[in-house]
């Protein structure tokens, strides 16, 4: 019984010193708790900060974490330490003043981190981006070969192709894209209208300006695609344009190079899929220089309602999340193109490495971005279904926009 | 009951009806009236992975003292009642003045978000109303002329549809339309048309959402009329057979005229019900060819910047449309009160 006793606490003695040594020295004193998105590189951040001991770490990965993380962090104290964001969502949380800067903890425990992971607006460091993101094409190269022509390099390239498939009657419907009404569309909007070289707003101001021929161009170039889509595509999304994809039913498409990694790795994809996936660099447009796409970071911020001992914590578990040793996993590796030092591109990275070599625009930090982009999503269906002709829709978006903006007080 | 008992007894659910329900709408109006402060914007160096920008960014520290003096806002009135994403007063007078034809006017008026909203809400209301009131009626009139051993298992099928989550069983039916789906596709191949989409047109869309209303809603009406029926005068049913009534002229007289209140009180509801018409939209994906009130609403709090006065302004717009919904119902049943006194 005794030797039993001695046995046992042995045994929790071993598991209590491979538990602290499993912090890898990330020792924390106070709570951390964390609100993200659910992509696998972003679960793979969380459970690099659940690593550290000392404190309690917590965290809420979720799709919808852009509906919570404003209202996590507006209360004093906030709910949540940190928000990981994206370019587009940070702009909420800087509207709001609900994170921090980080200058101070980036002086003391960041020593891991690149200049360039630093986003810092007006001379402050409000965010560190660990990932970089943008939509890409991504093509079945079997098909294309087939139908003789080169993966596309324009999208101009891309309707001829697309034509070709069809004619030869290799698929009915053969480009892919997320044109859902709303976010998604409103998207594509931007990819393309700034692959024509357009503005969404006056310089310096507030004032919408996307009633112009860009902008009648971006539109005939979308309707002129979608002939080519399933007729459904309104209501595909990212998620149900990849299972298009994956169910063979599609040659050519935009995607994001978040999800392309992993496309065809799903169950039940058939081989001839597998094989003929092929990953390239965004498209141009009307004869551009800049891609129709966008960049895209994701990064993590600390909320501004809470101690500095809690600063401090969750500063140093996400600092330790991103540290360059968690690249020696191949796994993580795939996950993302990493922005920490010393990754080296994967094969599903050629996109989005393409798309900063080719001077693509980083989707705009503005304020009243957000605004924009929901009165897009809002009133472009009504062209891509027909009911109106391109400039009625940009003058409706412009009014949708300027009512929006006047009410947030931006105009 | 005295009065004085009286205020005892309801004094519970008259607090818990200010709290829960009172306050909240003064919330709402109060929200509706605010907008936030002006924007105080500065140029400011933006530099990240991708390089350096000169940017607009809000600037902190003006804005924290402006929403210290004025945390509540900027008081706007019924701004935000009268702008283009609500009732557009400016848009339609303008329209009014331009417009050659009625129908140009009217096509002016429904590309307005809010009067496009307000067709599809009130078209699905006075649709799907009627018709699950008579749908869940015969339900209840064929599954009460079973035999007892058969109505358990009718009514749990009957019932079904109601057990199943909106969204969940909007998204099935979603599925089911698709132009790959089962009913997309036999539908397709009725027209004889491979490219017909239900999804890509807005009439069927239409169709298709009230369709899942009807479906979905109609079991609340049997389940009331169910019970109502047994609730019906056996002796009234017998004299009315003596007298050579047919089984529909049966139902036409006694039936009918006894269940009048069920139908008031189902009628009731499901006009309320369908007013706030939201989950099939989400689920269908059918923001392209129909938008509701509700959907709004939703819409101007799920951006990356949230309009909270807009969203506002719409809830209290629907309350106001509610309350006109069921006012000749409220009227009559106040009518009927009097009448009885």
């Amino acid at each position: 019984m005794f030797l039993k006793k001695i046995a046992m606490a042995s045994v929790v003695s071993l598991l209590g010193t491979t538990a602290f040594s499993a912090g890898h020295g990330c020792g924390i004193e106070a709570r951390v708790s964390i609100v993200g998105n659910e992509f696998p590189a972003i679960q793979t951040v969380g459970a690099g900060a659940a690593e550290c001991t000392g404190g309690e770490v917590s965290k809420n990965l979720t799709a919808d974490h852009q509906k919570i993380n404003v209202a996590g962090m507006s209360g004093n104290p906030a709910e949540y330490t940190s928000a990981i964001v994206a370019n587009s969502s940070i702009v909420a949380l800087m509207n709001e003043d609900v994170i921090r800067p980080l200058d101070d903890l980036v002086a003391k425990h960041g020593a891991s981190l690149k200049k360039n992971q630093l986003i810092t607006i007006n001379g402050k460091v409000m965010a560190v981006a660990f990932m970089a993101n943008a939509q890409h094409l991504v093509y079945r190269s079997d098909i294309l070969e087939k139908a003789g022509v080169e993966a596309p390099k324009t999208y101009e390239d891309m309707l001829a192709a697309a034509e070709k498939i069809r004619s030869m009657g290799l698929m009915e419907n053969p480009v892919g894209g997320a044109y859902k009404a709303g976010w998604n569309l409103a998207q594509e909007f931007n990819n393309m209208y700034l692959g024509f070289g357009g503005q969404h707003f006056a310089a310096g101001s507030a004032t919408p300006s996307i009633n112009n021929e860009a902008g009648v161009k971006t539109l005939e170039m979308m309707k002129a695609l979608s002939a080519y889509m399933n007729p459904d595509y309104l209501t595909h999304d990212s998620n149900a344009t990849n299972a298009e994809y994956r169910a063979g039913n599609v040659a050519l498409m935009n995607m994001w190079g978040s999800r392309a990694a992993t496309l065809t790795d799903a169950e039940g994809v058939s081989q001839e899929v597998k094989d003929g996936f092929a990953i390239a660099g965004p498209m141009t447009v009307g004869g551009g220089d800049s891609a129709a796409s966008t960049l895209w970071w994701d990064g993590w911020t600390v909320a501004k309602n809470i101690s500095d001992a809690e600063a401090e914590a969750t500063f140093i578990a996400l600092t330790h999340a991103i540290r360059p040793a968690v690249l020696e996993d191949a796994e993580v590796t795939k996950q993302a193109v990493w922005l920490i030092d010393g990754y080296a591109p994967t094969e599903a990275a050629v996109g989005v490495f393409a798309a900063a070599q080719m001077n693509t625009t980083p989707y705009p930090m503005l304020p009243f971005f957000g605004l924009m982009h929901t009165a897009l999503g809002a009133e472009l269906p009504d062209f891509m279904s027909g009911k109106e002709s391109a400039e009625k829709t940009l003058a409706d978006i412009e009014a949708a926009y300027t009512a929006a903006a006047k009410e947030k007080g931006f105009l | 009951m005295r009065h004085r008992t009286f205020f005892w007894f309801f004094l519970p659910t008259g607090l818990a009806m200010l709290l829960f329900i009172a306050l909240p709408i003064i919330s709402v109006v109060m929200q509706s009236l605010f907008t936030p402060h002006e924007a105080v914007l500065i140029a400011s160096e933006n530099c990240g992975p991708f390089g350096c920008t000169v940017s607009t960014t809000v600037d902190q520290e003006a804005t924290a003292q402006i929403r210290a003096d004025k945390p509540m806002g900027r008081f706007v009135g019924l701004d935000i009642y009268l702008d283009r994403g609500h009732l557009a007063t400016q848009e339609i007078a303008a329209a009014w003045a331009s417009a050659d034809s009625m129908g140009a006017f009217f096509s002016e008026v429904f590309n307005l978000p809010f009067y496009r909203a307000l067709t599809f809400t009130l078209t699905y209301t006075f649709v799907v109303t009627p018709l699950l009131i008579m749908l869940g009626f015969a339900v209840a009139v064929a599954v009460n002329s079973l035999h007892r051993r058969l109505k358990g298992l009718m009514i749990f099928f009957s019932l079904l549809p109601m057990i199943v989550t909106p969204l969940v069983g909007s998204l099935i039916l979603f599925w089911m339309i698709d132009s790959r789906g089962v009913l997309g596709q036999f539908i397709s191949y009725l027209a004889a048309d491979p490219s017909l989409s239900l999804k890509a047109s807005t009439p069927l869309m239409w169709m298709s959402l009230i369709v899942y209303g009807i479906w979905s809603s109609a079991p609340f009406a049997f389940v009331v009329f169910y019970a109502g029926l047994q609730t019906v005068p056996k002796d009234t049913l017998e004299s009315a057979m003596i007298d050579g009534a047919t089984r529909w002229e049966q139902i036409r007289y006694v039936v009918i005229p006894h269940l009048m209140p069920l139908v008031t009180f189902v009628a009731l509801i499901q006009l309320m019900d369908n007013f706030r018409v939201f989950e099939p939209i989400i689920g269908f994906s059918a923001e392209a060819h129909a938008t509701s009130l509700s959907w709004i609403i939703f819409n101007d709090l799920g951006g990356e910047t949230r309009q909270l006065s807009a969203a506002a302004t719409t809830s209290v717009l629907t309350i106001i449309g509610v309350a006109i919904l069921l006012s000749p119902v409220l009227y009559r049943t106040w009518r009927d009160f009097r009448g009885k006194t």
